[in-house]
């Protein structure tokens, strides 16, 4: 295969990784069409496919930073308080009057991680469950854990205060286990004591 | 002594900051006690885990 026929196969995989980062579906196409033509123009011999990949998505993650930061720097400070209070009334109710788990709520076990990771399903799952986080929330959480920010980065990037930030990144690893649990885990027994 | 909801919060921060000796200890003593938020602490390092393959692991690769 020709480089540009195994780069173009990458091309869905790129877009829905952009997608999912920048939640503008003309952004996205725009940063996987520059991070093509890079990956084109500096094309090296690599020993397989999996190496390629790993290195396009090198410099897609580096165009998505640059679109990132080329935004308004600093995030919707209202919008993100809209978004906790949401946050803060559904997470209230999981715990009884002493902060211990209500019964119902008791997180349950989700079983092999690696056995979960190689289901085909459930990449499709985690995707709904990414699309679903409130998009300030989702815009941190993606560059702490995609983009490899670190927290300070964030703070600084964004002018939020490093406490606020922990805050919002538990929100959302706090809203993205809800969701799989509710639509890939299942309802779990409720055995568990605490 | 930790209540869950504490436990949880102190869960996630520890993926994004290093934690005190106290904060360390505190985890633990309460993660010894309560199945609940043991299973939420191997939930956190799962989502972490699946953030970390989202790229690698997309379609092409699952063929």
């Amino acid at each position: 295969m020709n480089p540009a026929d195994e780069l173009a196969q990458l091309r869905p995989d790129l877009l829905r990784f952009a997608r999912l980062q920048l939640r503008d579906d003309t952004l996205a196409e725009d940063v996987v069409q520059e991070a093509l033509i890079a990956a084109l123009a500096g094309k090296q011999d690599f020993a397989g496919r999996a190496a390629l990949k790993t290195w396009v998505f090198a410099i897609l993650k580096n165009k998505i930073i640059d679109t990132l930061r080329g935004r308004e720097r600093s995030i919707n400070l209202s919008a993100l308080a809209v978004e906790e209070e949401g946050f803060d009334q559904t997470f209230d109710r999981l715990f009884k009057a002493n902060g211990h788990w209500s019964p119902a709520a008791r997180p349950g076990d989700w079983g092999d991680p690696e056995e979960t990771l190689r289901q085909t399903q459930f990449w499709a799952t985690f995707d709904a469950c990414l699309n679903h986080l409130p998009a300030s929330t989702a815009r941190i959480f993606m560059m702490r854990e995609f983009l490899e920010f670190e927290v300070e980065e964030i703070c600084q990037e964004l002018g939020i205060r490093s406490s606020n930030c922990y805050v919002i990144l538990h929100r959302a690893r706090h809203n993205l286990r809800g969701c799989l649990e509710r639509t890939w885990f299942g309802p779990n027994p409720r055995n568990a004591t605490c | 002594m930790l209540n869950c909801k504490e436990t949880t919060r102190l869960l996630s921060e520890s993926q994004d900051r290093p934690l005190g000796l106290g904060e360390r200890a505190a985890l633990k003593l309460h993660l010894l006690m309560c199945k609940g938020c043991t299973n939420y602490s191997h939930q956190m390092s799962f989502i972490r885990q699946a953030c970390s393959h989202l790229e690698t692991h997309g379609k092409e690769e699952r063929k």
